[in-house]
């Protein structure tokens, strides 16, 4: 494989690990606060849909970014309500709303649009483009570091960079803030932050309320950025991968944009099987090269990263100790 | 009350209560939890809260940080009418709780537990680092020394507990209210935090000792509060009180608070352990070659703090964990792994067993009485009909039977086991074990959340098993109960069988010793 097909690889790694960065962030937050969420995938998947629906009928991709974020903050309200409120199973709440998710994204583009479940190709304004870092173009012809910052680094659309941009945010927050603080206390021990004198309740609905907006920008880029349109089951499983990338980080947020990385990387690898071929010199069918980000969760989920320790009231609904 | 006022010497004008109650009530559903509670604490006190399980002293205590609101009453701090509405009020207000089952989060620092909910700003690197310099002033003033940077989880109980009070105190806590704080400590760490809260006092806080310990509130109070069945029936000064006064005054009948009991005819040997390990599931070595021998008609008492094998121990002899070493009961072999080393076949061999967590492996709660009486024992010809069914009449009928004989309240044997009380429940577990006339009986905390009343006759089944000529290995936490029940008394600590002592020639500060892991040597006795 040469330089400019491994970087063409990358810079596809980048484009893929996005939504499962955005998400696996989601992830993080809701599950450091306690709040299990295997809801992910039904929240992209709506706010797919809706992006997609107002970029579509706005012309405007930031509209359908909005759209995209208060739909999926619909889902999350939802499931902090059955989860937080009324101290439902978590797991249930998660996958009873993946499953409305499902039938009502293909059901409302359906009656919008009419074209079997899809919302019309964007193109325009209605999508976020590439944009072309400062340098980049001056840069490109110097050996090595000009081809990777012109051909990896830059060349994303914005949403790509906000991504990447709130892992270190998202460190920050859980690691330096009151806010962090706080929030970690209440996955571990909610009972700690309550006679502390400060809102369990209020805590999880704020995690689950940024996983609800981390979500919604993960769907906006499925359907305005990598694609072109919301298409029926768009995220492919992506919410559980994030899942699965989540455990294999053990829950960090730095960790977790590697092993994002390390799935992108596989559902790119999943795109090019000549250059798999060119590698390893066996003609790889391309079924199996599209299952390998999927095995790779299997994997993960069967523990086969090491012990990995989740937050400790996680799962648990808070129940005030008489 | 204005009586409580003159019975602790202090004039209505003086200064005020630092808390003063007036016709506290709280109900929930038909459980009157608190009757028109009146409580008055002088500044600068300790004042012990003392009543049975479920009198009510937890409620009032929740009741006062704001975790339940009252029904009806008044609270007043420092003669100030102050409604407690919620957690943050009580801690506005002054008071600092430190609760049995600690509030901390395992695995944060001491310094990020402390300030947890009582940041500076939204940013925490201003918040740790004054807390860490109050922390050191803390220190000196009341020998509060605890490791800022140190994972709670790694901190020993009684240091996780000083985290707790220096959290009250970082938030500037006047009034320290602790529940039962001396259930996992060692009497060393105990007399510990007795000289930390005298030097609050010294300091003038105020601090509210609810406990259920006659011995610790002769020791460490000035004033005492005694509540039952959701009243409060007395306040008396320490000094001009006895422990028999209060329990009576608890109990609201004379009890006996020593085991009549008459000393040992042992016979043969019953069990006999030799090199007994116990690995967790985690690969803990959590009993390091324990060796010991029980003779019939004998009690032998284990005492030790909480988690150093004691219950390792007992699920190895009662068969709810593999163990290596060998235990021979009556010279026959018991297998300790694989087919027959699980807990029907102990019983079966004679070993009966009332679990230290009744919750968890005594009862099932939300099973009738009669279905937790069959546990272990199910497949007795005696309750079964057919080779298919089981004769629940007979079940249900010998239930009855063994609640009326052990005063079970009430003796129906179709109620729910969660709807006994604690000593109640306790007492179906015992009669289900006791009345199988077993040869060994392993008994884990038999009084853990049971009332005097009950204690007093549970006691009393023991030995009357010992006198039938049965052997008992009793483990406790509460120390009196071992040393007055106990005919020899183990001390374990990690694992490890520290020494074997005679409850008549020793006392609690060399059981304590052991119990902290130092055995004889060190202090110059012959171990």
């Amino acid at each position: 494989m040469d330089y400019a097909t491994l970087l063409q690889v990358l810079d596809t790694t980048i484009r893929l690990a996005t939504p499962l960065l955005l998400a696996c962030l989601a992830g993080l937050y809701s599950e450091r606060a306690g709040i299990f969420d295997i809801g992910l995938e039904g929240k992209m998947l709506a706010a797919a849909m809706s992006a997609g629906a107002v970029a579509a009928l706005t012309g405007s991709a930031w509209a359908g970014l909005l759209a995209g974020i208060g739909a999926s903050l619909l889902f999350a309200a939802l499931h902090g309500i059955a989860a937080i409120t009324f101290r439902g199973n978590q797991l249930i709440s998660g996958v009873a709303l993946n499953f409305l998710a499902s039938g009502l994204t293909v059901l409302i583009a359906q009656a919008l649009f009419r074209q079997g479940g899809r919302t019309p190709p964007l193109s325009g304004n209605a999508r976020f483009n590439p944009v072309t870092l400062p340098g980049a173009e001056a840069l490109r012809e110097v050996p090595l570091i000009g081809p990777l910052y012109y051909e990896v680094i830059s060349g994303h659309s914005v949403l790509v960079y906000m991504a990447f941009l709130i892992v270190p945010l998202t460190w920050w927050v859980l690691f330096r803030t009151r806010f962090g603080l706080r929030l970690r206390a209440v996955g571990e021990n909610p009972a700690a932050v309550d006679t502390a004198g400060v809102s369990v309740v209020g805590l999880r609905f704020a995690a689950v309320a940024i996983t609800g907006v981390l979500c919604g920008v993960a769907g906006a880029y499925m359907a305005t950025a990598l694609q072109a349109g919301f298409g029926r089951e768009m995220t492919a499983g992506r919410g559980y991968i994030a899942l699965a990338a989540l455990i294999f980080a053990k829950w960090r947020p730095v960790a977790a944009m590697w092993a994002c990385l390390l799935f992108g990387f596989f559902q790119a690898l999943a795109l090019r099987p000549d250059v798999v071929q060119a590698v390893v010199q066996v003609r790889v069918p391309v079924p199996v090269l599209d299952a390998l980000p999927y095995i790779l969760t299997v994997l993960v989920l069967a523990g086969f990263v090491g012990k990995a320790i989740p937050p400790r009231a996680g799962g648990q609904p808070y129940v005030k100790e008489r | 009350m204005a009586a409580a006022a003159d019975t602790l010497g202090r004039q209505e004008t003086a200064a005020p209560f630092a808390i003063e109650l007036k016709g506290i009530s709280k109900a929930f559903g038909p459980v009157q939890a608190n009757k028109d509670i009146n409580i008055a604490v002088p500044k600068g006190t300790i004042h012990g809260i003392i009543g049975e399980n479920g009198a009510g002293k937890s409620t009032l205590m929740s009741i006062l940080y704001g975790f339940y609101k009252a029904d009806s009453g008044q609270i007043f701090i420092s003669g100030n009418l102050t409604p407690i509405p919620d957690s943050q009020s009580a801690i506005r207000a002054g008071i600092g709780m430190v609760f049995q089952h600690f509030k901390l989060v395992q695995n944060f620092t001491v310094l990020e537990n402390i300030v947890l909910g009582a940041e500076d700003g939204a940013l925490l690197n201003t918040s740790l680092g004054k807390a860490r310099r109050v922390l050191k002033e803390l220190a000196q003033e009341y020998g509060l020394d605890v490791d800022p940077d140190t994972l709670v989880e790694d901190l020993s109980v009684g240091h996780q507990q000083r985290v707790e009070i220096l959290k009250a105190l970082y938030r500037q806590a006047d009034i320290l209210i602790l529940d039962e704080p001396t259930g996992v400590l060692t009497p060393d760490e105990a007399d510990h935090l007795f000289r930390i809260l005298k030097g609050l006092k010294d300091q003038g806080k105020t601090v509210i000792l609810i406990t259920h310990k006659l011995r610790e509130i002769m020791e460490a109070t000035d004033n005492v509060s005694v509540m039952r069945r959701g009243t409060m029936v007395a306040t008396v000064k320490t000094a001009e009180t006895s422990p028999e006064q209060l329990a009576e005054l608890m109990v609201g009948r004379k009890v006996l608070l020593e085991v009549e009991k008459t000393p040992a005819v042992p016979g043969k040997v019953v069990l006999s352990v030799e090199n007994l390990h116990v690995r967790d599931e985690h690969g803990v070595e959590r009993l390091k070659g324990i060796s010991l021998e029980i003779r019939a008609g004998e009690i032998l008492g284990i005492a030790g703090v909480a988690g150093n094998g004691q219950s390792d121990l007992l699920a190895a002899l009662g068969g709810m964990t593999n163990a290596s070493g060998k235990i021979t009961l009556n010279g026959v072999d018991l297998p300790l792994s694989g087919a027959g080393s699980d807990g029907q076949s102990r019983r079966e061999a004679g070993i009966a067993h009332v679990p230290e967590d009744r919750h968890h492996h005594g009862l099932i709660l939300d099973f009738t009485a009669w279905e937790n009486v069959a546990f272990g024992y199910h497949n007795d010809p005696k309750y079964q009909k057919s080779a298919l069914f089981m004769d629940n009449d007979a079940l249900r009928a010998d239930t009855e039977k063994k609640m009326t004989a052990y005063d079970v309240r009430p003796p129906i044997p179709t109620l729910e086991a969660k709807n006994f009380s604690g000593g109640n429940q306790q007492k179906i577990v015992v009669a289900r074990e006791v009345e199988q006339n077993p040869d060994l009986l392993l008994i884990g905390q038999p009084t853990r959340g049971v009332d005097i009343g009950a204690i007093e006759f549970i006691h009393k089944q023991i030995v009357a098993l010992r006198d039938a000529g049965k052997a008992i290995l009793l483990v406790s936490v509460e120390l009196d109960e071992i040393m007055s029940l106990s005919d020899r008394i183990a001390v374990m600590f990690d694992g490890q069988i520290m020494g074997m002592r005679d409850p008549e020639t020793t006392d609690e500060r060399e059981l304590g010793m052991l119990m902290a892991g130092m055995n004889g040597k060190n202090t110059g006795e012959a171990a």
